[in-house]
């Protein structure tokens, strides 16, 4: 077996990859045009029209796409194929309780698998792996994404999606899995656990790739030693396709962008000017093979470093970097996207007063597993001279960001005026994660 | 006979109770009764004081929250079998307790408890005739 799925693509001289962009890039700003009516009044706004685009060179001319582009155009909006060639929908979640839906084609779904097979082989996954599948299936992306990647590199593949320990780290035992794709924290929770049960030498583990949240080289070198693995990263997100967006390699500096599909920018988050490699800023995403539901220009909010160069695995494509952090108040706890807006409407909603009680969300990573934390300042409303009626608003808080974030959360109901604040305005967010 | 219980939510450190009783001192409240709920991350005052009102405006003014809630006294005999009498008037009556503490009394052979139930007006009513209802409210809002 070779070690690249699609050695032609992920070899492809840079010359030749950047006239493939550009056909295809031409080609997709005209599908959106022709068939996105949203799409089309936003460059007509900003005065381009498909004439305008002759290649990547013109891509800066495009207008960007943000999440609250996703949520207005929720769901169909930005739909470009007729739902009855749609064969699939994932979801993210969103910030109002809306969530983001993404569409899918039967070439979509087919050309996101390449991806993912491209990272599955990266990582030395053939025919003669084991791949278990612990993210979860659903409309989260990471296990069918993985899914149909590990059935394209040939592997026989364990659905086991996420949860369930005990039944994971049997399969894993019994049938011999030697590739495991999950999130990082629960990547460091399975090793925990083998520890525990002394199974390690039970294990036919060499690699994990272990992606949807961020984690460190400290915490890539503790799972490597406690499994006795390689660890490699993969990035990708719902809104242009899932995982796979860009994987690592046995070098382990950065993911190559399937840059023949998607198109990575890195801009100034405030200037919005378009920076040159090697710089940090956030990265923007131009799909440019999609049929469904093509993004152009698509602000992940991820702020990012981009480089071109040679890396010893032989790929041509284009590296990122780990993702440095945010340019939004999003956080990303044990993989879920939080917004504390979400948080605000819980506590606005349970409150019963039209003001927010005053809120501080605490996350900690302890035993390399995300803590969450949210310190409520008691109201009026909230109060009760009974344990229970106050039990009752504290379960309903946990209960309703359960619901929306799929998180358990610690409520902890504090004395007024006690969460400090800064300049008049409160401090919402101590994120102690050394990541 | 019916009373107005001042509730004030604290949470679980170091000096929080301190910072109620100052504030109650500093306006000059007696307190009658006091009990405490607690729970592991915060807990419940609840007290009897001499001036309810002026109680909560001082707790509130220092950044308490807190709320006044209808209760209920009682008197029961203070000698063995006093307090087991004192349940029997409110089992008989259909009376149920959500919570309940003791009250000084100041009456001599008396003790005072206080109750919260669901419905205080209907529950008063019920006690109005019996022993166990013949409470001097001077004995509870005691301004000295």
């Amino acid at each position: 077996m070779s070690k690249y799925y699609q050695p032609e693509i992920e070899t492809m001289p840079y010359e030749e990859m950047r006239k493939l962009q550009d056909e295809r890039l031409v080609a997709q700003v005209k599908h959106v045009w022709d068939n996105v009516p949203y799409y089309r009044k936003k460059m007509e706004e900003k005065g381009v029209t498909p004439d305008d685009i002759k290649g990547v060179d013109d891509l800066h001319k495009l207008p960007f796409v943000t999440k609250d582009d996703l949520r207005e155009c929720y769901p169909y909006g930005l739909l470009a194929a007729p739902l009855k060639d749609c064969v699939r929908i994932h979801s993210t979640s969103g910030t109002t309780g809306k969530r983001v839906v993404a569409f899918y084609t039967q070439k979509d779904i087919d050309l996101w698998e390449d991806c993912c097979a491209r990272a599955i082989t990266a990582v030395g996954g053939t025919d003669e792996d084991v791949c278990q599948i612990a993210y979860g299936y659903g409309l989260f992306t990471g296990g069918s994404g993985m899914h149909g990647g590990s059935h394209k590199a040939g592997c026989l593949t364990l659905p086991m999606s996420s949860g369930n320990t005990d039944r994971q780290l049997q399969f894993m035992v019994d049938l011999g899995a030697t590739i495991i794709c999950c999130t990082p924290s629960y990547a460091a929770y399975l090793a925990e656990s083998i520890e525990e049960q002394g199974i390690r030498d039970q294990i036919k583990l060499k690699a994990g790739i272990f992606g949807a949240e961020a984690w460190s080289e400290s915490m890539r070198k503790d799972i490597e030693n406690k499994l006795g693995i390689k660890a490699y990263d993969i990035y990708g997100l719902t809104e242009i396709s899932g995982p796979g967006v860009s994987f690592e390699c046995e070098e382990q500096t950065g993911m190559h962008v399937n840059e023949d599909h998607f198109i990575p920018e890195i801009i100034d988050p405030e200037t919005h000017e378009v920076l040159p490699l090697g710089e940090k800023g956030e990265l923007v995403f131009t799909s440019i093979s999609k049929e469904a539901f093509p993004l152009l220009r698509y602000r992940t909010k991820d702020i990012c470093v981009l480089s071109r160069e040679k890396c010893s695995c032989g790929r041509t494509l284009i590296k990122m970097a780990k993702p440095m952090g945010r340019s939004d108040d999003m956080l990303i706890i044990r993989g879920v996207n939080v917004f504390p807006s979400q948080i605000e409407e819980v506590l606005i909603e349970v409150g019963g007063g039209d003001i927010t009680p005053n809120y501080l969300i605490k996350i900690d990573r302890i035993n390399n597993t995300d803590t969450f934390d949210l310190d409520v300042e008691m109201s009026e409303e909230m109060f009760s001279d009974d344990v229970k009626s106050i039990a009752k608003v504290e379960n309903a808080i946990k209960d309703k960001l359960r619901s929306i974030l799929g998180l358990g959360v610690n409520v902890h109901l504090v004395n007024p005026k006690t969460i400090t604040r800064s300049e008049g305005k409160a401090k919402r967010i101590i994120d102690n994660r050394n990541i | 006979m019916l009373v107005k219980q001042v509730s004030a939510f604290i949470e679980n450190k170091a000096g929080r109770l301190n910072e109620i009783a100052d504030t109650l001192a500093k306006n000059n409240i007696d307190i009658s009764a006091l009990s405490l709920a607690d729970t592991t991350d915060y807990g419940i005052v609840r007290m009897i004081v001499c001036d309810p009102e002026k109680a909560v405006l001082a707790l509130r003014e220092s950044g308490v929250v807190c709320k006044i809630t209808e209760t209920l006294a009682i008197a029961i005999d203070d000698a063995p079998g006093g307090f087991a009498k004192g349940l029997k008037a409110l089992t008989d009556n259909g009376i149920e307790i959500k919570y309940m503490y003791a009250c000084i009394s100041h009456e001599k052979g008396k003790a005072l408890m206080i109750l919260s139930v669901d419905d205080p007006q209907k529950a008063d009513a019920l006690l109005a005739s019996t022993d166990a209802g013949k409470v001097n409210p001077s004995e509870i809002y005691r301004h000295i």
